[in-house]
């Protein structure tokens, strides 16, 4: 199973084994990685999943689609690598992924 | 009452509200017992799905689960399922459940939810008709839920639509009755309520508006639904979503203070400063609404509950509340709403309906308190922290289509 590794704003990692098929914010949630609430579930309703992609995994994690891109736009401390990780697809490609969580969701 | 008191927590009901209740007192620190009471046979799980991907077959129990079930006993939360709570012994502090055995707690949170109206039909209770409200309600509509059945959909709210797009999705014949003369009618504006009739039309949704169920006919399993004025309608199954009903009866029954709900001030707390109520079965002091006592039936509201009784129990940092947001997936649009409608005096749209993109933005005299918004992500967050801020912006700058909703809300006062 692919392993995703998640650190937290204040630089504590998580390393979770995430099942391929689901996304990089429901891994997070069902092992309970503080920083990514996801109240939505993964509906692209909340923008409270907001990740930063370690930069030499973009172009494997994809771009954001236009949805996500107008959540993100009101978003706090959002760069070029913000995505909201409920729209990231977990993959055997994505194996070793590193994100980085924001201060806070909201 | 201070924190040092609390030693054991009781939650009933394991639905999104009472899983994260648990979730989050751990995760604040609180170090006592918690027990989460359910009546359903499986840990806590998300109910928004049920309507949209698990019943289209897209996602299965497994990832509806909030947390896995391994996480409560790694937690230390002791999971009651299949348990019902029967009676709550306010003045000895214990929760008795059914088969006899009492719990103490030192708080209480009750988390119950709400109940599916069911058809008061004659037929009601034949093989093929069927409520909405859990997974297991959905696995036995997947079971008739096969290309070119014949279904009939009583109630055109959110679940009735939701379901009638998947239906269409998955190529069955679907009718919907309403008894109101338009779907939506409790929820929405006629506006935007006569765009998602369009809509389901044209994908070949037929609607009976203004229609009264009379009776559901068949003999062990349902063929028909028979309306007052003698129309027959053939199915294969039937729907109900015709709204739910907050389950207050244990709460009632303890002499607490309920109305639509079990009412409670801000923090949460009931008429009992040791119980707690919060989700579907909540009805809570509406802060950007002049303190207007409210239940809604939402993620937001399950979600927001859990945060602040969790922050009150373990002393942690006060949540601040969010505008309500609320959400339908129908087709390929995606309806985003923020805020409560009701009592708007006058509706502005940002964007046309023909583009599939569009939002309704709902007025009380100059003052913004509501968005209804289709695949228009911005202008629904945009409203939403406008109003969370208690901001508004005149109609004439919301229509303005040349200016970006951000830059609008940067502008707003």
């Amino acid at each position: 199973m692919p392993k995703i590794t998640y650190i937290e704003s204040n630089g504590k990692e998580h390393v979770v084994d995430a099942p391929v098929g689901q996304t990089v914010m429901e891994a997070a949630v069902k092992h309970a990685v503080p920083g990514i609430d996801a109240d939505c579930g993964g509906a692209c309703a909340c923008a409270t999943c907001h990740v930063y992609v370690d930069p030499e995994w973009l172009a494997k994690t994809g771009e954001q689609n236009s949805m996500e891109q107008s959540m993100l736009d009101f978003a706090n401390d959002v760069e070029d690598n913000s995505r909201l990780s409920c729209q990231i697809k977990v993959s055997a490609e994505l194996d070793g992924l590193v994100v980085r969580l924001p201060k806070s969701q909201h | 009452m201070s924190t040092g008191e609390i030693r054991r927590v009781i939650i009933i009901g394991a639905g999104q509200a009472g899983g994260e209740t648990a979730q989050r007192l751990r995760q604040g620190g609180f170090e006592g017992e918690i027990t989460l009471i359910g009546e359903e046979p499986t840990a806590p799980y998300q109910r928004p799905p049920l309507s949209k991907a698990y019943l289209k077959g897209d996602l299965d129990i497994d990832r509806l689960m909030l947390r896995p079930a391994s996480v409560y006993a790694e937690e230390r939360v002791a999971l009651l399922t299949r348990t019902r709570a029967v009676w709550i012994d306010r003045a000895n502090r214990k929760v008795r459940v059914e088969g006899g055995r009492e719990l103490p707690y030192d708080a209480l949170v009750l988390a119950t939810g709400a109940k599916p109206r069911k058809l008061p039909l004659v037929g009601a209770d034949l093989d093929g008709v069927y409520l909405f409200r859990t997974a297991a309600d959905v696995d036995r509509v997947r079971e008739r839920f096969a290309s070119g059945a014949k279904l009939i959909v009583i109630g055109a709210g959110y679940i009735g639509l939701e379901v009638a797009a998947v239906a269409r999705q998955c190529g069955l014949d679907v009718t919907i009755v309403e008894t109101a003369v338009r779907p939506l009618a409790r929820v929405t504006s006629p506006e935007v309520a006569g765009f998602f009739l369009d809509e389901h039309t044209r994908q070949g949704v037929r609607f009976v508006l203004g229609g009264q169920p009379a009776v559901i006919k068949g003999a062990d399993r349902v063929t028909g639904v028979g309306l007052t004025d003698g129309a027959e309608l053939p199915a294969d199954l039937v729907i109900a979503g015709i709204g739910v009903t907050p389950d207050i009866a244990i709460a009632e029954q303890c002499g607490l203070t309920v109305g639509n709900g079990i009412i409670t001030d801000r923090q949460c707390r009931t008429s009992d400063p040791n119980i707690f109520a919060i989700g579907d079965c909540a009805a809570r002091p509406m802060v950007h609404y002049e303190g207007r006592i409210a239940r809604l039936e939402s993620v937001h509201n399950a979600v927001e509950g859990a945060k602040i009784v969790a922050a009150t129990l373990t002393g942690g940092k006060e949540h601040t509340e969010e505008a309500p947001w609320f959400w339908s997936d129908q087709y390929d649009l995606k309806l985003q709403i923020a805020g409560l409608f009701h009592g708007h005096d006058h509706v502005v749209f940002r964007g046309v309906m023909a583009d599939r993109a569009f939002a309704a933005f709902y007025y009380k005299g100059e003052k913004l308190i509501a968005v209804d918004a289709v695949n228009r992500p911005a202008e629904y967050l945009g409203a939403k922290m406008l109003i969370q801020t208690n901001r508004t912006l005149p109609p004439s700058v919301i229509e303005d289509m040349s200016r970006p909703m951000k830059e609008l809300v940067a502008s707003a006062r």
